[in-house]
């Protein structure tokens, strides 16, 4: 079967897509700029600029002079494939291949598909149309070879449609930009008179080929059909989802564990075979009430093991209830990351934390009892106790500052200190006697004081002065007075322990 | 099988046979009939003057029977000096659970600066501890004089007891960890029990710190620990706080022998204080 093609053109892309973020834009000129060598330089214009007269590769001060309610905008880099991407993803209802023609088009491998809208010209028509409905001016040709369809599509203007085998006659009238030549070539072309393709389209292979090289040639014969064109299809990403429809309703556990176990062994292959992990799955179970009840896992470190996955969801099937019984059960995997293969250590004594079983052990325990509730610390630079920890965000997080060892710090501190009541001998002197929940503690020994200054951009308070101390018995406490001494109202408390 | 032995010709083969025969008709007793055969072949060939190598030796074979590993050349000393001599083969139990008694904070936290002396050491190999607990009261700067790492350790916040024990368990059967803490309230036999033998399979210190000593029930661990402050004391009587010192209680030893101690954490190893009166005491003695 002959093969077909469809090329679609988007003059306007870059702007287009501006308009649609920005509606009040519509229908007046806009301009998308970029610096280039010291110089703001147009690199896309819409129609209505372009019928003023701006043309990209101006300044945009030129641009500016032209025409006075000229709206101008950052050009948006790397972005035309996204955007492509996302036009050939919506197009793929059209026809199963589509690839993307940077910078401005898409390619449609259309054989065989036509036939569902009439016939062709119905085909382009709705397709066309639908593009410009969404907002993006766009032309199309449908041609035998890829390169006619790209070329009548941007510079025909007699019929978007070529019939089989006729590209030699579609195209002789087409400039040689047509083509898909380098700048230097078309330029070459023009200045030795070679104004349409049908002017050197019959000219000896040999002498085109000295003159302008090989990719003329090969371009010319793209066109014309007699050498192939290899395309990259958009391939849409399939979701990592499984689905596991019961013949009848269940409602034991052991058949939810065995559906789970079941919906695992078709995920994780796939998953591992793509060198990626779970992060947070979900499985769903619609019951035969019309009722949907799921339960979620979530992982540590990404994991693509049957076993360890089957085990987090093991631990809350208890929450799922049957009631009728459950029909279908949907598993799917919400959050998936890359994983780094780990080498095994033949030697060294334990793992560290970066070990697998860890996070399998912590994935479990954050099954059972909750996910905040596992806490690592990592040092930050902060003198204030309160501050001068900080939660690791993963098991992979190393600490950017040493810890801080030089003065002493309770084994356990208290997250409010408590208030005391002190007697103290001499201002700036540790207290003699200190009572504390009822109980009276006569000091013998002491250190301090160590004075901490509150963070004023961070928080409001007095300083603290610290004093550790050790009483009769020889338990040690970590003291502090907020504030200057003033009198009998100094304002003690305990904060910490000391082992 | 049952010997009948005439008198006067009791040898040291018979009477083996006979223990034997009297020990089968016992379910649980097969151990001890190995143990006296071998007294008596050993009886049979040594003299009295030996006797004490004699007695060693059998502790050692009765500790191998019973699953403790002979101490091997390289085996890690935790650096608690004679306190390691008090368990089984002179030893640090470590793959096993100890329980530590503490009645109040103050002792829970010395109890947890004994055990992050401990961790040190363990810890010095890499790995990674877990430290269970109801409050989330554990200031990490502070193990770092301890000579841990704090960032290798993760803390899990539990809401009670069964939570709590349950992570244990869940922990302490992963031989990738170089110990686990645990904060609880209380502790039974069963709950030990069920420690213990996650602790068997993977030889993973366990640590159970329990505030409720009025409910001392038996349990299964291999020792149980009290840790007292004591007021500390500097050289020539100067101010000032010296190193934290305990009084090291072990209550009870598997297989060991229980005793007291006095210790000090000298910032990097642990040092055994000796008991000694001071001259003032021994003054007013004398007068």
């Amino acid at each position: 079967m002959q093969r077909r093609y469809m090329a679609i053109w988007f003059p306007y892309l870059m702007t287009d897509r501006a308009t649609l973020g920005n509606p009040q834009l519509s229908g007046s000129p806009l301009i998308l700029v970029t610096p280039e060598r010291n110089r703001i330089v147009v690199k896309a214009a819409n129609r209505q600029a372009e019928e003023q007269g701006i043309r990209c590769g101006m300044t945009a001060t030129d641009a500016r002079a032209v025409t006075a309610d000229l709206h101008t905008l950052d050009y948006p880099h790397e972005k035309e494939e996204r955007i492509l991407r996302n036009i050939g993803l919506w197009c793929i209802r059209y026809t199963p291949f589509v690839a993307i023609d940077l910078h401005d088009g898409l390619i449609l491998d259309i054989s065989g598909c036509t036939h569902l809208w009439g016939d062709e010209r119905g085909y382009l028509k709705e397709l066309v149309l639908k593009l410009r409905g969404m907002g993006y001016y766009a032309r199309g040709a449908i041609a035998d070879t890829v390169g006619t369809a790209w070329a009548v599509a941007r510079f025909g203007n007699i019929s978007p449609i070529v019939s089989s085998g006729e590209q030699a006659g579609a195209i002789s009238s087409l400039p040689p930009e047509a083509l898909r030549l380098d700048q230097e070539i078309t330029d070459k072309l023009h200045k030795l008179g070679f104004h349409t393709i049908g002017s050197f389209m019959s000219v000896q292979r040999t002498i085109l080929r000295r003159r302008f090289g090989e990719s003329l040639l090969l371009q010319l014969a793209r066109a014309l059909g007699s050498v192939d064109e290899h395309l990259t299809a958009i391939v849409p990403p399939v979701p990592y989802e499984e689905r596991l429809p019961c013949p009848e309703p269940v409602y034991t556990p052991e058949a939810i564990e065995t559906a789970i176990e079941k919906l695992l062994e078709s995920l994780c292959p796939r998953l591992q075979s793509e060198g990626k992990g779970v992060r947070k799955a979900v499985l769903k179970c619609f019951r035969a009430d019309n009722k949907q009840v799921q339960i979620s896992i979530s992982t540590i470190g990404g994991s693509h093991s049957i076993s360890h996955l089957f085990k987090l969801f093991c631990l809350q099937t208890e929450k799922i209830e049957p009631a009728m019984g459950i029909e279908l059960f949907l598993l799917e995997a919400q959050k998936v990351e890359d994983i780094d293969p780990v080498q095994e250590k033949l030697w060294a004594g334990k793992p560290g934390l970066q070990d697998h079983a860890l996070a399998e052990l912590l994935d479990r325990i954050a099954g059972k009892i909750g996910p905040d509730r596992i806490k690592r610390y990592l040092p930050s630079e902060h003198y204030w106790p309160e501050r001068s920890v900080q939660l690791a965000a993963s098991l992979n997080d190393k600490p950017q500052t040493a810890w801080y060892v030089a003065g002493p710090r309770p084994v356990r501190l208290l997250s409010q200190p408590e208030p005391i009541e002190v007697m103290s001998l001499l201002p700036d002197y540790p207290p003699r006697v200190f009572s504390c929940k009822g109980k009276r503690h006569i000091v013998t020994r002491a250190d301090g004081p160590e004075r901490i200054e509150q963070e004023w951009w961070l928080g409001k308070g007095e300083h603290r002065d610290y004093y550790a101390v050790e009483d009769e018995e020889g338990l040690r406490y970590w003291l502090f007075r907020s504030g200057h001494y003033d009198g009998e109202n100094g304002h003690w408390y305990l904060h910490g322990y000391f082992a | 099988m049952f010997f009948f032995t005439p008198p006067g010709q009791t040898s040291s083969a018979h009477c083996s046979h006979y223990l034997t025969g009297i020990f089968k008709s016992n379910t649980n007793t097969n151990i001890f009939s190995i143990i006296f055969a071998e007294i008596l072949a050993k009886m049979a060939m040594h003299t009295v003057q030996n006797q004490k190598a004699l007695i060693d030796h059998l502790q050692k074979s009765i500790l191998k029977w019973e699953g403790y590993k002979a101490p091997s050349e390289t085996h890690e000393r935790m650096g608690l000096g004679p306190i390691e001599a008090a368990f089984p083969n002179q030893v640090f139990p470590l793959g096993s659970i100890h329980e530590m008694i503490c009645a109040n904070t103050e002792q829970a936290t010395a109890c947890a600066g004994l055990v992050s002396g401990l961790l040190s050491v363990m810890m010095q190999k890499g790995g990674v501890c877990l430290w269970i607990s109801l409050k989330d009261n554990i200031f990490p700067p502070a193990l770092g004089s301890f000579g841990i790492s704090p960032d290798r350790l993760i803390f899990i916040r539990v809401m009670n007891d069964p939570e709590a024990l349950w992570v244990m368990e869940e922990a302490l059967k992963y031989p990738g960890l170089a110990a686990v803490v645990t904060e609880v309230r209380k502790l039974d036999f069963k709950q030990s029990r069920r420690l213990q033998l996650a602790v068997e399979y993977s030889h993973v210190t366990g640590f159970v710190l329990r505030n409720m000593p009025a409910k001392m029930a038996p349990t299964a661990s291999a020792a149980r620990w009290i840790v007292k402050h004591l007021p500390s004391r500097l050289e020539d009587d100067m101010p000032g706080l010296g190193f934290p010192r305990w009084q090291v209680s072990l209550l009870k030893v598997r297989n060991g022998n229980p005793g007291k101690w006095m210790i000090e954490w000298t910032g990097d190893k642990f040092k055994l204080i000796e008991e000694q009166k001071s001259i003032h005491s021994l003054e007013q003695k004398a007068g």
